[in-house]
Parts: C-alpha cells; sequence; structure tokens
C-alpha cells in the first residue's frame, strides 16, 4: 500500500511558539484519515505546511510523492484544500467563486457540481458578502469535492453546518470512500471521525500522540457512568475495569473501560436502576486518558449525554 | 427611551475606535481655510489687489466651476471663495464617517453582535449621528475660532464655521439614508458619493452660467451650493442656514424610518443576485485581478481625469490672476517651472496628480496584503497558481493601473487646456508629457510597497509614510529651504518641471532602476516566507 502522506520529525515555530514539535504522520492512499485534536493543537499548521503556504523549520514532508514547498503548483493540481476559517471575496457570487477555484485547480466536474448544490441546499446566484459561514464553508467544500483530484485536505469541515449538513457531508465523503480518494480530514470532534475515518492520528501541543484504526484506539476510551440505584451498592470495586469509583449511599459515580461496560451494568441492574446517566468518552477525555500519569482523572462532563430513567 | 438603550456606550465606542481618526481630519481641514486666508492676506495685501482678484474671478467661468461664487472683494469673502472645496471634502467625510459607522459595522456582523445587547433599534444609527454631528459643529468652531484670531469679522466668521458644519451635517444625512439602503457597505458609500458629486455638479453648473444666463437657480438645488450662498463677510443671509437644517430633519427622519423599516443586516433595496456559474473568461489569476481591482481603477481614473479637465479649464486664467499679485508670480515660478505661467501653474498640479497616483499605486500593491490578511490569498495559492503568478497579477494594477489612471488625467487636463487657449495640438502633447514624466517616481513607491509586502509583510503600512513624506519635501520642502540631499530622499524631486523644463533621461532611469529593484526584492522575498494572516 503506497502513501499519500508521509511527514516525519515537522518542527515549525512562530517565534517563541512551537507549534509544530517533530510530528509524524502517514496517510495512506485511498483512505479516510482523521486527524484529531483540539483547538491549537498544530492541525491547522500541519495543512498549511502541507499546501506549501508555511515553510518548516525542520523535518520533511512528502506528499503524492512530492516535495510540499518546492513542487507546490504541480502537486496543486492533484488536490482540494477546504480552510476551517473560509472567506471569499465580497463582491463574487458563490458560483463564480465554485467555478473559478475549479479552474484554477485544472478543471471541474459540471454535473458533480450540480449535484453537490443540491445536496448542500446552496443558491450559487448569491453575492458571498451575503453568505452565512456555513454558506462560505459550503462554497469552499463543493468547489473542492467537485474538483478532479486524488486528496482532499479538509480542515475542521463541518463547523460552521447545521447538522442537517452535517449529514449531508458524511454521505459525500461516504461515497468519496468509493471513489478511491484519499481524504485528510482534520476535526476535533471524536463522533465525526468515528463516522467517517479508516484511521486517525490524536495531535496534541504539535505532536501525534496515537495513530492507528479507532479499534486499536479503543483501549484509550472509557465510558463515564453516573447511577441512582435502589439499594447501596457493594461489590463495584472489585470489578475489573472500573476507575474513579464514588459512592454515596445508593448513588454510584464512576469511569469504565469500553470492555467492562457490559459487566458492570449487570452489576447495576442486578441491584436496581432508578436512573442512569453514561457518557461516552470525549475526545478531551481521550487526551487527558493519555496523559493520566500528568493530568489524572479529571474527566471532561461537557460531551454528548444519554439519559435513561425508569 | 427604549429604543435608544446603550446610546451612551455606543457613542463612547466610536469616540474610541475613531481617537485619532476623528481629530485627525477635523485639524487637517480646519487648516485648509485658515490657511488660505492667511496666505491671501500675504499675496493680496492691498484692497486694491483684493479688487483685482475679485474681478478675474467673476470673468473666469473655470474658477467659478471649480471653487464656487465670490460676492466681495473682501480677505474673508475670497477666502471663502479659494477654499471652496472644503464644503464638499467636509461633505465627504462626513459622509464616509457615517457609513463607516453603520453599515460597514452591519456588513461585518458587529452590528449583530451590539443588537444581541441591551441596545435600543435607534441607538447605533443615533449615535453615528450624534458623534459625526459634533465633530462637524467643532470644526466650524475650529474654523470660525482661526477666522477671528486673523482678525477677520467675527460675524462672518461665525457664519462661515456654522457653513461647513452645515456641510457637514446635511452630508451625515444623506450618507445615513445610503447606509439603509443597501446591503454592501461600498453600494452605499457609491450611492452617497453620487449624491455628493451630484451636488457639486449642480453647483458648479449654477454658478458658471451665473446669475444673468436664468441657470444660475441650478445652484439652489445643491446642498453644497447653498452653504456657499449663506455668503459669509459679504453680507450673511442666515435664513440660508434654516434650508440646510430643514434638509438635516427630513433626512434624518427618511433614515429612522427606514431603519425600522429593514432587518439588521439587510438593505431596503433587493440585494442584486450575481451569476450562478462564472463567465468563461475568469479563469486566470489576472482575470480575479480585474474583477477585484477595476472598480477602484475606474473610480481613480476617473477622479484624475475629472481634476485634470477642470485644471486644465482653468489653467489659462492663472496668468490673469498672477498678474494680480506679485509675490504670486514669484511663488509659482519658485514651485513650478520657469517659462509662462500657466505652465507653472500646470507642472506644479502635476506633482499633485503624481501624489494622488502613487496613493491608489500604493492601494493597488497592498490588495496583495489585503488578501494575504483575509486569508483568500490563501484560497489562491491552494491552487496550482504559483506565488509569482499571484504576486504579479496584483501587481500589475499597482504599475500598469496607475499608468492608465495618470494618462487620464494628462489628456483630460491637456483637452481641456488645450480647447481654452485655442491650441489642442500644441498643448495635448505637452500636458500628457507632464503627467507621463512623473511615472518613475510613482513607480518607485508600487516598489515600496511590494518590497515591503515581500520582506516585512507586517509593516506594509510603512508605505503611506513613505508617501506621506515624499509629499512633505516635494510640496514644502523648497518652501523650508530644506537641504538639497533631504529633498533628493522623494522620488518626486528628480521628476523635471514639464511643460516647461527639458527632460533629462538619467534621473528618470535611476528611478525606473530603483523600482525594479525593490519589486525583484519583494517577489523574492514573498517567494520564500511564510504566508502571514495577521
Amino acid at each position: 500500500m503506497s502513501t499519500a502522506i508521509s511527514i516525519s520529525g515537522l518542527v515549525k515555530t512562530f517565534g517563541p511558539t512551537r507549534a509544530l514539535d517533530g510530528l509524524d504522520l502517514e496517510v495512506r492512499t485511498g483512505e479516510v484519515h482523521g486527524f484529531l485534536g483540539p483547538n491549537g493543537a498544530g492541525k491547522t499548521t500541519t495543512l498549511r505546511v502541507l499546501l506549501g503556504l508555511l515553510r518548516a523549520d525542520a523535518g520533511t514532508a512528502r506528499l503524492l510523492g512530492g516535495d510540499p514547498w518546492r513542487d507546490a503548483v504541480s502537486l496543486h493540481r492533484r488536490l482540494a484544500y477546504v480552510p476551517g476559517d473560509v472567506t471569499l471575496w465580497p463582491s463574487l457570487s458563490g458560483g463564480e467563486v465554485i467555478d473559478l477555484l475549479g479552474r484554477l485547480r485544472g478543471g471541474l466536474d459540471p454535473k458533480r457540481k450540480q449535484r453537490l448544490l443540491e445536496l448542500f441546499a446552496l443558491d450559487p446566484r448569491k453575492k458571498a458578502r451575503t453568505y452565512s459561514k456555513g454558506n462560505r464553508q459550503k462554497v469552499a467544500l463543493v468547489a473542492a469535492l467537485a474538483s478532479d483530484v486524488e486528496l482532499l485536505l479538509l480542515d475542521e469541515p463541518t463547523a460552521g453546518l447545521d447538522p442537517l449538513m452535517e449529514a449531508t457531508f458524511r454521505q459525500v465523503i461516504r461515497e468519496e470512500l468509493q471513489s478511491e480518494r484519499t481524504v485528510l480530514l482534520s476535526s476535533h470532534i471524536l463522533a465525526e471521525a468515528e463516522a467517517l475515518c479508516h484511521r486517525v492520528s490524536i495531535i496534541r501541543a504539535g505532536r501525534v500522540v496515537e495513530s492507528g484504526t479507532l479499534a486499536e484506539l479503543r483501549h484509550l476510551t472509557r465510558t463515564s457512568v453516573q447511577a441512582e440505584l435502589a439499594a447501596p451498592p457493594d461489590g463495584l470495586l472489585a470489578l475489573p475495569g472500573v476507575h474513579n469509583l464514588e459512592v454515596d449511599g445508593t448513588r454510584v459515580r464512576c469511569q469504565v473501560d469500553a470492555e467492562e461496560l457490559d459487566s458492570l451494568l449487570r452489576r447495576l441492574t442486578a441491584v436496581g436502576v432508578r436512573s442512569l446517566v453514561s457518557q461516552p468518552p470525549t475526545l478531551e477525555e481521550l487526551f487527558l486518558r493519555h496523559y493520566q500519569d500528568q493530568q489524572p482523572a479529571a474527566a471532561g462532563r461537557d460531551g454528548p449525554r444519554e439519559e435513561v430513567s425508569r | 427611551m427604549s429604543t435608544l438603550a446603550g446610546l451612551g456606550g455606543l457613542v463612547r465606542l466610536i469616540l474610541r475606535r475613531d481617537r485619532l481618526l476623528l481629530p485627525l481630519w477635523i485639524l487637517v481641514l480646519a487648516v485648509q481655510p485658515i490657511q488660505t486666508a492667511a496666505a491671501l492676506d500675504q499675496f493680496y495685501a492691498t484692497p486694491a489687489a483684493l479688487r483685482e482678484l475679485y474681478g478675474t474671478i467673476l470673468s473666469t467661468p473655470g474658477l467659478l466651476a471649480m471653487l464656487g461664487p465670490a460676492f466681495d472683494a473682501t480677505l474673508g469673502a475670497l477666502t471663502v471663495w479659494r477654499a471652496g472645496l472644503v464644503f464638499t471634502v467636509v461633505g465627504l467625510a462626513s459622509l464616509l464617517t457615517i457609513i463607516r459607522h453603520t453599515r460597514t459595522d452591519e456588513e461585518a456582523g458587529r452590528r449583530e453582535l451590539l443588537a444581541a445587547t441591551v441596545v435600543g433599534r435607534h441607538a447605533p444609527l443615533a449615535a453615528a449621528l450624534l458623534v459625526t454631528f459634533a465633530a462637524d459643529l467643532l470644526l466650524g468652531a475650529v474654523v470660525a475660532a482661526g477666522m477671528i484670531r486673523l482678525g477677520l469679522p467675527a460675524t462672518g466668521s461665525v457664519a462661515y464655521g456654522l457653513s461647513i458644519a452645515a456641510a457637514g451635517w446635511m452630508f451625515v444625512t444623506v450618507g445615513a439614508v445610503a447606509a439603509q439602503l443597501t446591503e454592501g457597505a461600498g453600494g452605499a458609500r457609491g450611492i452617497a458619493l453620487g449624491a455628493l458629486g451630484l451636488a457639486y455638479l449642480l453647483r458648479a453648473a449654477g454658478d458658471t452660467a451665473g446669475s444673468d444666463s436664468g441657470l444660475g437657480w441650478l445652484s439652489w438645488l445643491s446642498p453644497i451650493g447653498w452653504t456657499q450662498q449663506t455668503r459669509p463677510y459679504a453680507g450673511e443671509r442666515w435664513w440660508v442656514l434654516g434650508l440646510a437644517v430643514t434638509f438635516v430633519v427630513v433626512l434624518a427622519t427618511v433614515a429612522f424610518a427606514l431603519l425600522v423599516r429593514r432587518d439588521v443586516g439587510a438593505g431596503i433595496l433587493p440585494s442584486r443576485l450575481g451569476p450562478a456559474a462564472a463567465a468563461p473568461w475568469l479563469r486566470s489569476p489576472l482575470a480575479l485581478a480585474w474583477r477585484l481591482h477595476r472598480g477602484l481603477l475606474l473610480g481613480w481614473t476617473a477622479g484624475l481625469a475629472v481634476m485634470g479637465a477642470v485644471i486644465g479649464s482653468v489653467a489659462d486664467s492663472v496668468n490673469q490672476m498672477a498678474a494680480d499679485s506679485p509675490q504670486m508670480q514669484q511663488l509659482l515660478q519658485r514651485l513650478g517651472g520657469e517659462k509662462v505661467l500657466s505652465d507653472a501653474y500646470i507642472a506644479g498640479v502635476m506633482v499633485i496628480f503624481a501624489l494622488a497616483a502613487a496613493g491608489y499605486a500604493i492601494q493597488a500593491t497592498l490588495r496583495l496584503r489585503a488578501e494575504e490578511e483575509g486569508l483568500r490569498a490563501e484560497l489562491v495559492l491552494a491552487t496550482s497558481v504559483s506565488r509569482l503568478r499571484w504576486a504579479a497579477s496584483h501587481l500589475l494594477f499597482g504599475l500598469l493601473g496607475l499608468t492608465v489612471a495618470l494618462a487620464a488625467a494628462g489628456l483630460a487636463e491637456g483637452l481641456a487646456y488645450g480647447l481654452v487657449d485655442g491650441d489642442v495640438g500644441r498643448e495635448l502633447p505637452r500636458v500628457l508629457a507632464g503627467a507621463l514624466v512623473q511615472l518613475p517616481a510613482v513607480l518607485v513607491l508600487s516598489g515600496v510597497a511590494m518590497a515591503l509586502f515581500g520582506l516585512l509583510p507586517r509593516l506594509t503600512a510603512v508605505s503611506w509614510a513613505a508617501l506621506a513624506a515624499s509629499a512633505f519635501l516635494v510640496l514644502l520642502g523648497p518652501l523650508l529651504r530644506l537641504d538639497q540631499w533631504l529633498l533628493d530622499l522623494a522620488p518626486f524631486s528628480h521628476i523635471p518641471k514639464v511643460p516647461g523644463a527639458d527632460v533629462a533621461a538619467a534621473p528618470l532611469a535611476w528611478l525606473l532602476a530603483v523600482t525594479a529593484l525593490l519589486i525583484t526584492a519583494g517577489l523574492a522575498g514573498f517567494r520564500r516566507r511564510d504566508l502571514v494572516s495577521a
């Protein structure tokens, strides 16, 4: 299997800040690769180095077999980029921007463009100044996805989209899976990566700290559970994979490794469950888990919630 | 009143944002009339000289068209006439300020941010109006105080100050109405500037025609005409100010009425839709640059051409005017060439045109930086467009665009001059040459902007400082008797005074060489550096 992107030991500093600190990344041809990390971790900087917009201070980067800085012009014919913060020329219409960017890349499939415009419900006649953030993002997405290119570099492409459009975006990217294009998708939303990506790399403070398929990374994930029981529980501490257990009368609060969730729930229902809140692992928790030696057990509480009561 | 909630805070916000700009334009505009009065007093020291000047003005339609009517042979009245453009420029500054604090904010989404806080529906417009009104009033007060200090009659000075404030107030409300109409600030500016231009043209037409031809009433259709018809220092007619106040009240009411009839962010006029697909020619960085630059280029070309035509049409009368004042003759010869006075006048004005064109050159070249800062450069450079090709597409307008604008000024000026003195075949090439010979100096400033963009992108604003320093040296340097080496630092100092003087090729070649060097350095720097957004 060939690689579309391979980066090793990449360093980029801005004054005193070390934005990239020895970053390694490998993206295989034909895969959708999730590039995950919190804001400020260095995702955008990496993409901008790959586009030849920034010059690396140290390390090597190869993109589609070429040098991203030296061969920028010829490489850019084979890739399309959607920035995280899309700004357009206020006096141009969305349709004009899409066509222009497509032509500058060396071609655009008009049928595909039409289909994408319909899918994303985008009016291409509006002037760019009147578009919302989400609509500007759609313009850049349509221009990129309708281009006939091998590689898509997408920087947090769903940040301004509503949930409906997010679903449309996922559907379109799944089509890309069949078309054998390579996609590098940067995001800070774990669920998005889970839904779309073959493999993910997790970046933190300018380094890739973890890379692999999501199944391979499953060992990093823990679900946090809060329950109100019919009676005080016992023996929970003895269960394998249960961490940070707090018992306050009939109230239980703990974290559990993904593979032990089942046995914990069996034990709880045996006692009788009045209410249950379980919280899937957020990306932040994933990082905290990874760095738990430095920052133990301060699990985030802002992830999506699922509440079950009876 | 709840619709005005938050007014005080908004006023403070505007003052905070404009703490430099507002005092600056008040100061610059206030200096003009005061300086004019001082200069006239120096050059036309006797009542007889003033009377002769007055007679010359009345018999020269071009002067009446450009500056407006003159009502008496006193120092005060002639100052008001000579500084006649101040009324228009105050209107310009006022309407730009009000639009910047209303529609520009709205387009950028800042208005929405405020609307979500405890701010009444009317408060943002009211705050912007209040601040701009106050600035205009302050400007009028400074002018009046300055004139009184120079020894001019107090009544006339107060009338003059109020007329200037009135000009500002009227175009503040014109701007306020325009800001309600369109979704984009550019469109609102276009409408308000159009109104200002129309007012100027109506006044010019009426004043040139004079009261005897039956077309003098045209001036009375123009708010700018009203401000001059208050006749400061020439039997003040206070009731004309009443017209201005009525105009302000009516337009402000209209602006508020329109404001409550529209959504935040929307305009009264429906926003026009663009094409759903790009035209076939829009397929290269150069084509995109043309789309982005054409409005600005057209505006500058038209503006410089109109200025050229006005200057060209009055150039011949300079001989007459100057004959009234020996001091004036001396000054013109020191500023301009050495032959006929009108040649000296045209050559002297060419420097002004060159400085204006340099402003355009810098603005066009720094579009590169604006695109980079706005992250739009990234979109283009992530496609298969090389950095050189992208930079060249914009730089072209900083080089060729200004050539077009300057040539238009020269052509219009030469044509008008030739038509007045009846020899287009002789004057047109001479005046056009006078315009084009400025090119090498103007190009140096494009080069400075390009070099800064490539090597020190965060310091591109220094280009404007370079222009300001050049302007200072070439306009005031000779009067202040600065050392020659200091004057030589300004590229414009090396340009021969054409028409009149002989042209030596060497200095021009040097200027072109410097430009080439600066541009090469800028392009080389840009090829090697990171894109920096802020």
